[in-house]
């Protein structure tokens, strides 16, 4: 309380690393920031030179329920800290007591915006455990779902980070073309998002007619859109003032870090693992990978701009080339058999009835398979115990090891230019908290 | 077939809208008397009680807080910035950054344990009126994860007034939820969560920390 | 991945350089090779396979913990290293008991560690020795209990059926 005419530092609160946790006005971390110290040799003043704001959990700027305790002087960021779990939800916890078949669906909310490449690690480390083949079929069906989510997501990113620096047409602009994208998913699977679309062993069912015609003329349109996007920000002043030299970290240190993705690529990396470790079906197509060389900010605007027209031409590539056959695996242990058979073959009926009730069982083992998800590396460790649900699911989600270089890319610079680093940085929050 | 030609009639409302134009400069003159007058001035008086004259502004004008929380947020965002499907028809296009200046809160996504009081500080510091609706079966009943680390249902420790189901429900049936929240403010206020609760005429308090 | 044979000679190679019992056991399951090491070498092990190999492996892509619950030690923390010269991935595991959790950190070595360690002590219990800031991630900081052992209740509400509903008492009675 303060009383006139006493000493300011006996009027300071209590420390607040002594109240009980609940009644804390103030957030601390456990290392308090230390005095530092300005350029001319003097020592900053705690408490009058440094102030500690928090972006809360709840702003328009974060992308999701993400909370920074930033330590400002002035303008200047000197410190952020990255606090999270406001999203957990125990998803890893919860795919332990469903069936694997059931267990799709939890994985697929991880990451929300790439909802089928949660779904594609998970089932590609079953079949892994299972040693169970996917069908050519269902694997170009596959890499052309999730480069179509590639799209999407890369889109999204791109409506919702032009709207934080100010370019707010670009959302206008940006959520119109996913909108081709989700009918288009809608049109496959019945669903826009979190489809449950790739079943381990293959994919759900097969595309219906018309599908492919109309996915073609999306990628007839979306080049030239493309080249709208580029047209409106590429050269455009205030978006280069804001993204140039803004964020830059050695591709060295994002290495220790851990990042990969297009972070890692904007730094001159050419680390991507469709092209060094190939998996489904993408060592049969012909594309690029697009890599900068300054590593900042625009350069991750330009790889992600880019990743969406070699994403069209894999897409494109593997619609010319899509072969006829099964879309799932036809070992009836694992998936299930088609409607027809259940009325004339009682060991069709049996399979049925035992994949429904009870789900497959999995031999006991682990596995880690790794995939590249438009945010990175995106694995997925399962342990099995040779029952029908998996004893241990961990995904290793890109944003959760990326968000690790936000301190590294905003200390020392301005408050806006970390409003620019996380748009950049394309956190999704649910994967990070899972 | 036979193609028959006929003279389309004169649209009948264009010596109306003459008309009128023709009475609104006779009043400015001062020239309408008596039963022209009355005419003229029952035409353009509505007669409402200013309970429905509130509703009817508050219903359109609802201005959404922008608040997402998880999947469910990515549809929201599509319904108020895509160019399909688009709220600002409706009057909730301005998304307010501050809980002071909005009047509904869209809870969408999953609510966890270590969310839900900063929610419930939000809301409180919202201003009267408010509505709130819960988006997504995640924010209703907690969805499908009923877990340790999920609140099972805002309305634990928020009063919602619509619910939308879905996992993620349609831009459609966000926009239907949010035109049902509109019909709520206009038609049947009192249907609101006070009566659910028996609570009329009780006034909230933001919750003490002690 | 290092096939059978491959992972055999880095076990070798591990237990001449490091200690003889740094090593507990390999398995090579699904093309993928796992070695499980002891829980007081794991920095001397990663600082080996990280610099000193002849096949290193410098990229940590992963860091997670499992409950092996009926088996002891109970739970165990996976290190999963890649190596992006050689297009190889190796994982390397330590097993603990919930009595004594303690790993030694390997934060200096890989600092993508950071993080993961956390969500691994707030998850599972496990102390990281020599960590820099051993708070909860994931949980509330004042959570009791690591949520994803096996033996901890996945928890949340009953579901009410017609057969179970008047058991349980709702919010106006």
């Amino acid at each position: 309380m303060t009383e006139p005419g006493t000493d300011e530092e006996a009027v300071r609160a209590p420390d607040p690393l002594a109240t009980p946790y609940r009644e804390r006005e103030q957030s601390v971390t456990m290392e308090r920031v230390g005095h530092g110290v300005r350029d001319d040799g003097a020592d900053l003043q705690p408490e009058s030179e440094l102030f500690t704001i928090n972006l809360g959990p709840h702003h328009p700027a974060t992308h999701g329920v993400l909370r920074l305790l930033c330590t400002l002087e002035g303008e200047q960021v000197l410190d952020v800290k990255p606090i999270i779990g406001y999203v957990h939800t125990g998803i890893e916890k919860s795919m332990e007591t469903q069936q694997y078949w059931k267990a799709i669906t939890f994985v697929e909310r991880m990451d929300y915006l790439a909802y089928y490449f949660n779904a594609q690690a998970f089932c590609m480390t079953t079949e892994r455990l299972l040693e169970v083949e996917v069908p050519t079929r269902a694997e170009y069906l596959r890499v052309i779902h999730t480069e179509l989510n590639r799209i999407a997501s890369h889109l999204f990113w791109l409506g919702t980070s032009a709207l934080d620096i100010g370019a707010i047409t670009m959302m206008w602009w940006a959520l119109r073309e996913r909108d081709y994208v989700l009918d288009l998913f809608e049109m496959s699977s019945g669903q826009r998002m979190h489809t449950r679309y790739f079943q381990v062993g293959g994919v759900m069912d097969d595309i219906p007619p018309g599908w492919e015609a109309k996915c073609r003329e999306f990628l007839a349109l979306f080049p030239s859109r493309i080249d709208q996007y580029e047209a409106l920000l590429d050269k455009n002043e205030i978006w280069l003032q804001r993204m140039k030299h803004v964020g830059v970290v050695s591709k060295e240190r994002l290495l220790e870090l851990g990042v990969t993705g297009p972070l890692l690529r904007a730094a001159g990396d050419p680390w991507d693992l469709r092209k060094a470790m190939p998996y489904s079906a993408y060592a049969d197509f012909d594309f690029k990978i697009p890599v900068g060389t300054v590593g900042d900010c625009y350069d991750r605007y330009r790889v992600r701009m880019a990743e969406m027209r070699e994403s069209c031409r894999i897409v494109e590539q593997a619609l010319d080339g899509l072969p006829e056959g099964p879309y799932i695996t036809t070992d009836r242990k694992v998936a299930l058999p088609p409607r027809h058979e259940l009325a004339t073959s009682m060991e069709a009926l049996i399979h049925h009835f035992k994949l429904v009730t009870e789900g497959f069982r999995v031999p006991a083992g682990e596995a880690y398979c790794a995939i590249e998800s438009p945010r990175g590396e995106l694995g997925c460790y399962i342990r099995a115990d040779g029952s029908a649900k998996p004893a241990r699911v961990h995904v290793r989600d890109p944003s959760f090891v990326n968000l690790q270089a936000l301190p590294e890319m905003s200390e020392g610079g301005l408050l806006a230019d970390m409003i620019a680093n996380i748009a950049m940085l394309d956190p999704i929050l649910g994967g990070i908290d899972r | 077939m036979e193609v028959v030609r006929s003279k389309v009639a004169q649209p009948r409302d264009s010596d109306g809208f003459r008309q009128r134009q023709l009475s609104a400069r006779q009043l400015l003159r001062g020239d309408l008397e008596g039963d022209d007058l009355e005419k003229y001035v029952e035409e353009r008086v509505m007669l409402t009680t200013l309970e429905k004259a509130q509703n009817w502004a508050r219903r359109n004008a609802c201005w959404p807080l922008g608040f997402g929380l998880a999947c469910c947020a990515i549809e929201m965002i599509t319904v108020i910035g895509s160019p399909r499907n688009d709220i600002s028809r409706f009057g909730a296009e301005v998304v307010r950054a501050s809980p002071r200046q909005a009047d509904m809160i869209i809870l969408s996504g999953r609510v966890s344990i270590k969310m839900a009081p900063i929610i419930r500080r939000i809301y409180d510091q919202m201003l009267e009126p408010k509505w709130v609706i819960a988006m997504g079966v995640c924010s209703s009943s907690a969805g499908m994860f009923n877990n340790y680390a999920v609140v099972q249902g805002a309305d634990k420790f928020l009063p919602v007034d619509v619910y939308i189901p879905g996992c993620p429900p349609r831009p459609e049936a966000l926009m239907y939820g949010i035109l049902k929240l509109q019909d709520k403010i206009t038609q049947e206020p009192s249907l609101g969560w006070r009566k659910q609760y028996g609570a009329e005429g009780t006034e909230e308090a933001p919750i003490q920390v002690a | 991945m290092p096939d059978a044979t491959g992972l055999e000679l880095v076990a070798q190679r591990v237990r001449s350089a490091v200690a003889e019992d740094a090593v507990v056991g390999t398995t090579y399951e699904h093309e993928q090779a796992m070695l499980e090491i002891a829980p007081a070498r794991v920095r001397e092990v990663l600082t080996y396979l990280r610099d000193e190999d002849e096949q290193p492996y410098e990229f940590l892509a992963s860091l997670h913990g499992v409950d092996y619950l009926p088996e002891e030690p109970r739970l165990g923390v996976h290190y999963q290293l890649l190596s992006r010269a050689r297009l190889e991935r190796l994982g390397v595991k330590t097993r603990v008991t919930v009595e004594d959790p303690v790993v030694p950190s390997v934060i200096d070595l890989f600092p993508t560690a950071n993080h993961q360690e956390r969500e691994v002590f707030d998850m599972f219990g496990v102390l990281f020795d020599g960590h820099p800031d051993p708070r909860r991630i994931l949980m509330p900081e004042d959570y009791e209990g690591h949520p994803q052992r096996r033996d901890f209740p996945v928890g949340g509400e009953p579901v009410l059926f017609t057969f179970n509903e008047h058991k349980y008492p709702r919010w106006y009675d």
